[in-house]
């Protein structure tokens, strides 16, 4: 492959790469739209605006397009990838549906390790973009389908690229090629203050490692389940699952323990009151955002929404519904 | 006496159990056996009010809980109930 990464990461010269067909998807993917919070942050001063980073618009429906996005053309342009050979990885879903996606796009073979209570709606639309499923035992949760994962990959190397989110450093690459320039645009370079949940931490340590070394004094704060045992689907808590290699703590000015009801509450005040009809994850990242934003005189905190509520509308508990 | 399964995140506060008999005829009865005997899981389980907080999945084999009649679905000797976590990033 002769894919200059530096140049097409992203962008519109994709057409330089063999692979003609995935033009128009590709050049979808990030860009996405920066939104005031108005209604839930009424009894802030007017020095202080929240805004949040609308991952959904991206076209696989969650920011996950954007690492799937770089982990395969960074696993093609490095031959590590190639015809014959399949896609693996584990995922709660969001990075599955963005490698699915481009995987169909690219003509490569996707298999993921999900655990198996993930939402129906989840494995369905892997489903039907064609990926093969392997489906890891549900009271290991991630970190069991991680351990499968990486199983499959040591017995059958010449059938796998292990793609590996949780230590692939282009998964952060990506928001710091991508996200974090945009949050320094979109702000006009005013973004005081980043924050956002913890999954892989690829956003937040890529996007953060941007905005520190162009605005060394903005302030970048983590979010995290307050307890091993929660219900902020797609976030880790950190000090009792699999550290992911790329997650660097030192990176990080704060982190912020949210509980689950807490963000299940804020859920249903951005969908009701802001028309922001958003993930659990996204929720739990509002809450953090808005209590750095409490604190604050002035300033300009941005968070980041990784996805829509529409792959979480069978948790029925979650809508009060 | 039924089986349940203790999640992964869970298993510090069983001792690192992570399959427990438990007695009770319902599910609700299970579950209070179940802190009974393991204290500690208390405030991860039941919410201030004693109430089952809501990301909190049981099945009785492959049936949610919900789906059937809640904390009071009958529990039969050697069921095996399932404690199951939420899915972690990525």
């Amino acid at each position: 492959m002769d894919v200059d990464l530096s140049r097409s990461l992203f962008g519109a010269d994709v057409a330089v790469t063999p692979l003609r067909a995935v033009g128009g998807l590709e050049t979808l993917v990030g860009n996405t739209p920066l939104i005031p919070l108005r209604r839930v942050t009424a009894h802030l001063p007017s020095t202080v605006q929240v805004l949040a980073k609308a991952e959904w618009f991206n076209p696989g429906g969650s920011i996950k397009d954007r690492p799937a996005l770089n982990i395969l053309r960074t696993a093609l342009s490095q031959g590590k990838l190639h015809q014959g050979k399949r896609l693996l990885d584990s995922t709660s879903g969001n990075m599955g549906i963005a490698y699915a996606t481009f995987g169909a796009a690219l003509g490569i073979g996707v298999t993921l390790v999900v655990p198996a209570n993930a939402s129906p709606e989840r494995i369905a639309i892997l489903k039907a973009l064609g990926a093969e499923l392997i489906l890891s035992d549900p009271s290991e949760g991630s970190d069991g389908a991680i351990r499968v994962a990486r199983q499959m990959a040591a017995q059958q190397p010449e059938r796998y690229f292990y793609a590996n989110q949780y230590d692939n450093p282009a998964n952060w690459q990506a928001h710091y090629c991508t996200t974090g320039p945009e949050i320094f645009q979109q702000t006009k370079g005013c973004v005081t203050h980043l924050v956002a949940g913890l999954g892989t931490s690829g956003t937040l340590i890529g996007a953060g490692r941007y905005l520190r070394e162009i605005s060394p004094n903005v302030q970048l704060i983590a979010v995290q389940p307050n307890s091993p045992f929660h219900g902020l689907e797609g976030l880790k808590h950190m000090p009792t699952a699999i550290r992911p290699a790329i997650f660097d703590e030192s990176v990080l000015d704060q982190t912020l323990w949210v509980e689950t009801e807490e963000a299940y509450r804020m859920a249903r005040r951005l969908a009701q009151e802001e028309g922001l009809f958003v993930g659990i994850s996204a929720a739990a990242a509002a809450v953090g955002a808005l209590k750095v934003a409490e604190q604050l005189e002035g300033g300009t905190v941005v968070t980041i929404f990784p996805d829509a509520g529409y792959k979480y509308l069978s948790d029925k508990a979650l809508w009060g519904i | 006496m039924a089986t349940i399964r203790i999640p992964t995140p869970l298993r510090p506060y069983t001792n690192g159990q992570s399959d427990l008999t438990v007695s009770g005829e319902t599910v609700g009865q299970v579950l209070d056996s179940l802190v009974q005997q393991y204290p500690a899981l208390r405030p991860h389980i039941f919410n201030e009010n004693g109430e089952l907080r809501p990301f909190v999945n049981l099945f009785i084999g492959e049936e949610n809980i919900n789906d059937l009649q809640g904390t009071t679905t009958p529990v039969k000797d050697g069921d095996r109930i399932l404690l199951i976590p939420s899915i972690a990033g990525g």
